[in-house]
């Protein structure tokens, strides 16, 4: 009855599954969590969006604009600091394929350490806005920039909590599928990181600079 | 930066006071005291069976995907009665207040409910519609159905499943408590800027909405990875993606759908938040913000909404149609493509619902001929399902009225969508109850599909049949009361009337309101007519028990283990070698080969953190509106903390032996075949929950 041409022989046919099929749980935690970072994707895009609508002049309501205060330099060295800091990552993960744990452990402070320069630069960035009567209140372009930085700032945040639980993690249970699972997905969820602020510098800081 | 707050505020209960709760309304203050005699007397009736550990270990903490499906149901449907009363307060209202000379109580000019009540009443009508009623219904349906369609033996991480479940609840349960705590918002379900912003609406209203949209996209979106990731890993052997029942692929459209288009609504409301909380201009009228792009990114999420919850209701569809016109589906391919075809294309749409924002002819003209193109493959499914019964076996019992009302109320529906997809009519109609009476036919396409799976899968999930003749009272009440309610509101709409009215000015209107106002009655005779279904069906369900096969005509592999279905799913996972495995079996006369041997299985060990969580992030939400800081920082906490640690821990999981599993199968073909040979004379005992009942676990082995 079925309506395309039926192949199989229901005599012989396999109606079990024999050969003990089992899943693999990395590929499977990997595949999920790439799902939810194309959701994050998906949250910076429109965020990017809400900043291309508020960057105009008339945004800005006279106030000060990013052309005003924005110093490319600066949030360039927090490019190279977001950029070692994946790439210390990525040395880390090359120990793992090598079960090398105190390398992997080295690899992750290292990222550690540069994600705290990063949000440190961030941070005093911010404050040095703030003292100038430069928040999110001043204009509507002001907020479209402040939330847009710094909502990619909370990520950075609590991406550098998760380094340490998965360091603390390696260091008392050791490489299991769970652990390593959890290694690949953080790595991914580093470089999206990463990968966003190239557009913030370019889009926001650069741009702003220019315009 | 934090804005100034008219009104008061305290460090210990931010701005919660006893002036805000309202105690002298003389209808939220009645409905109050009932609720809380109803909930003693449900924690007592709990308490003197002695049902709290069962509750706990069997349902509050389990993992397993069809019970937190159950549960998902069982939330939308509460909610579902919820908005019906809102409704039925609406209709009432406006049939009350026509004309200056009309009468007025409860401190109104005209009719029984202020502006600002009765602003809230639709404003919490359509949100709990739509993201707490179809959707957590649907939600609930993927649950059960996709993992077992896929020959699965739980969602591809049950543990986030569960999470997702109790954060919809704490979204529930948020707007719930503003009912009795504040107000909700008043300004429509969708908002508009500015009169969301603090100047404009001081109250907690609006953070309620903020808040309890936040937890639902929140969870839908957990949901949406968890049913994505199921689909793609977890499919038994055998089956390609070619021979994936239609349901799972209607899922797999949908979830697409919410996973990017949840965002949008996360950001949107964050920027709401952001204007609220901290003072930021992104909607404001003045200080650079841009109201219009407020109305953008919510219908950017808007429209594609819409989408994510028919989508599943056109699956559920898909599968009635076939299993009672005893015919295979019609078209399968072009089904798959016509649902990946809608959700693409319901991203390109969401401007037809402000053409009136004046983008100019070039931008409405795009837009409107991008809308009209959804028809396209809305009408392939059309004619899909028309050919599946064409020359078909029909058996008209309840699920398939229920599936042909959808059908009927989809043409509707459609049609007038298309009318309102072209901007000159548009212009004439737009925010006139024409738009109401549109939407709603849609969405009770939905209804309709909803109930009829309920009618399909419930011998499925619980053993038994529901009761046939209250099933098609059901539905003819409900259908006549759908007939009464919306063709008068389609015609009243062509009239003139807008939307939101609580005062209705013209009095020629008068015997429109009433017939719907007639409607309504007989739309709650139909919700009476529901609760004697569920009674007489619980009563009788000895005499209803089903085997695997509940229907005899069905065909998509969850038919093919035991009903009720046994935790495990499937005690040997099948091997798939035809698009309907099921009817294939059936029709070469295998379907009763069992397997030979039974190996160890492993399965998810039930957990208590997701409720925990699901709590607390209630307890934040709640927090949040209140603004009270101290709060959101010790619940933000204890959610990141309980996090970490549950991440230490991990589930190792446990392990049913062979042995073990070839007792409960033995056990389950036993009463099949008592079921069989009882021909419905001798009922067969067991218990209404068949789930918990029937494959009791040796305590031993736990
Ligand atoms: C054939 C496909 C459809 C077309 C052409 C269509 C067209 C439209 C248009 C043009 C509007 C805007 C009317 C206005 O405000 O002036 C609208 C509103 C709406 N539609 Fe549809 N629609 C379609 C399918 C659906 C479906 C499947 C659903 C939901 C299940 C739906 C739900 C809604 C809702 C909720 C609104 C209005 C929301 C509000 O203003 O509160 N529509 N539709
Ligand atoms: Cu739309």
């Amino acid at each position: 009855m079925s309506s395309h041409a039926s192949t199989v022989d229901p005599k012989k046919a396999e109606l079990w599954d024999t050969h003990h099929h089992s899943h693999d749980v990395i590929s499977t935690r990997t595949l999920g969590y790439f799902l939810y970072l194309l959701s994050d994707g998906m949250l910076f895009a429109t965020l990017f969006a809400a900043y291309g609508v508020l960057s105009y002049q008339h945004s800005y309501f006279g106030g000060p604009t990013p052309a005003e205060f924005v110093k490319p330099w600066y949030t360039f060295a927090q490019t190279i600091a977001l950029f070692l800091s994946v790439l210390a990552y990525g040395f880390g993960m090359n120990a793992l394929k090598h079960k090398n744990k105190s390398g992997l452990i080295n690899g992750m402070l290292a990222a550690f350490v540069l994600g705290v320069v990063f949000l440190v630069l961030d941070i005093h960035d911010m404050s040095h806005l703030y003292s100038m009567g430069i928040t999110l209140a001043s204009s509507g372009g002001m907020s479209a920039f402040m939330v847009l930085t710094q909502v990619h700032a909370t990520h950075i945040f609590f991406g550098l909590i998760w380094i340490l639980v998965m360091m603390a993690q390696v260091m008392t249970k050791g490489f299991t599928e769970e652990t390593v699972g959890r290694l690949l997905t953080l790595r991914m969820f580093w470089h999206l990181q990463a990968v966003i602020w190239v557009f913030v510098y370019i889009f926001v800081y650069l741009w702003g600079y220019i315009s | 930066m934090l804005v100034d707050l008219p009104g008061g505020w305290s460090p210990l209960l931010g701005r919660l006071a006893w002036s805000q709760i309202p105690y002298a309304n003389p209808i939220l203050a009645p409905l109050f005291v009932a609720v809380v005699i109803g909930a003693i007397i449900v924690l007592g009736l709990i308490t003197y069976y002695g049902k709290w550990t069962y509750l706990w270990k069997e349902w509050l903490t389990t993992v397993d995907h069809k019970k937190l499906g159950v549960m998902y149901i069982i939330i939308g449907l509460v909610m579902l009665f919820r908005g019906f009363i809102d409704g039925l307060m609406i209709r009432t209202q406006q049939v009350w207040a026509v004309g200056p000379h009309s009468s007025g109580v409860f401190g109104s000019l005209h009719g029984y409910l202020t502006p600002f009540h009765f602003g809230q009443v639709y404003s919490a009508h359509g949100l709990i519609m739509i993201l707490l009623a179809a959707t957590p219904l649907l939600v609930g349906f993927m649950n059960i159905i996709v993992p077992i369609q896929i020959g699965a033996r739980d969602m591809a991480y049950p543990y986030l499943n569960a999470l997702g479940l109790w954060i919809t609840a704490a979204a529930a349960a948020l707007i719930m408590i503003s009912l009795f705590v504040g107000d909700f918002a008043h300004n429509g379900w969708f908002e508009y800027a500015p009169i969301f912003e603090m100047q404009y609406s001081p109250g907690v209203g609006v953070d309620y909405w903020i808040w309890t949209l936040q937890l639902v996209a929140l969870g839908t979106t957990l949901g949406g990875i968890n049913i994505l990731a199921t689909i793609i890993k977890m499919r038994a052997p055998g089956m390609s993606w070619g021979k994936l029942p239609i349901f799972v692929w209607a899922s797999l459209s949908a979830n697409v759908i919410a996973l990017t288009s949840f965002p949008a609504l996360q950001v949107a409301l964050g920027l709401v938040a952001a204007d609220r909380y901290l003072g930021a201009h992104f909607f404001t009228a003045g200080m650079g913000g841009n109201l219009m792009l407020y109305t953008n990114l919510f219908w950017i999420w808007g429209h594609p909404e819409v989408y994510f919850v028919i989508l599943p209701a056109f699956g559920m569809m898909s599968e009635i149609f076939p299993t009672f016109s005893e015919k295979p589906l019609f078209g399968y391919i072009t089904m798959v493509l016509a649902s990946m075809a809608i959700a693409g294309v319901s991203w390109l749409v969401w401007l037809h619902h402000f053409f009136t924002m004046g983008a100019g002819p070039y931008v409405n003209t795009a837009f409107s001929v991008a809308t009209m193109l959804v028809g396209i493959p809305t009408g392939v499914k059309v004619f899909n399902w028309a050919f599946t019964m064409y020359r078909g076996r029909l058996t008209f019992n309840a699920a398939m009225l229920w599936a042909i009302g959808a059908l009927f109320l989809l043409l509707i529906g459609g049609m007038t969508g298309m009318m309102l997809a072209i901007p000159a009519i548009n212009y004439m109609v737009h925010n006139s109850v024409f738009v109401v009476a549109h939407f709603h036919s849609m969405l009770l396409v939905i209804v309709y599909a909803i109930f009829g799976s309920v009618l399909y899968w419930f011998p499925k999930v619980f053993g038994f049949k529901l009761d046939e003749f209250w099933a098609k009272t059901m539905f003819w009440l409900f259908s006549a009361g759908t007939a009464l309610v919306f063709v008068p509101m389609y015609m009243l709409g062509f009239m003139g009337m807008t939307r939101r009215l609580e005062y209705v000015f013209n009095t020629g209107w008068q015997p429109y309101l009433d017939v719907m106002e007639f409607g309504i009655v007989v739309y709650t005779l139909s919700v009476l007519a529901f609760f004697i279904l569920l009674y007489v069906s619980v009563r009788d369900h000895a005499k209803n028990r089903v085997g695997a096969d509940a229907w005899g005509t069905s065909r998509s592999l969850e038919w093919m283990t035991h009903s009720p279905v046994p935790f495990y799913n499937f005690a040997v996972l099948p091997h798939i070698n035809e698009r309907d495995e099921v009817a294939w079996r059936r029709q070469h006369g295998i379907d009763n080969v069992r397997p030979e041997h039974y190996e160890d299985i492993h399965m998810p060990n039930n957990t208590g953190v997701a409720i925990i969580l699901g709590g607390l992030t209630f307890v934040l939400g709640f927090a949040l509106t209140w603004r009270i800081w101290w709060l959101c920082i010790v619940s933000l906490l204890a959610i990141i903390v309980l996090m970490i640690v549950r991440s230490f821990r991990g589930d190792p999981g446990y392990i049913i032996t062979g042995a073990e599993l070839q007792r409960m199968e033995e056990e389950a073909y036993r009463r099949e075949a008592q079921i069989a040979d009882s021909h419905h004379s001798h009922p067969v005992s067991g218990g209404v929950v068949g789930n918990a009942m029937a494959y009791q676990r040796n305590d031993s082995s736990k």
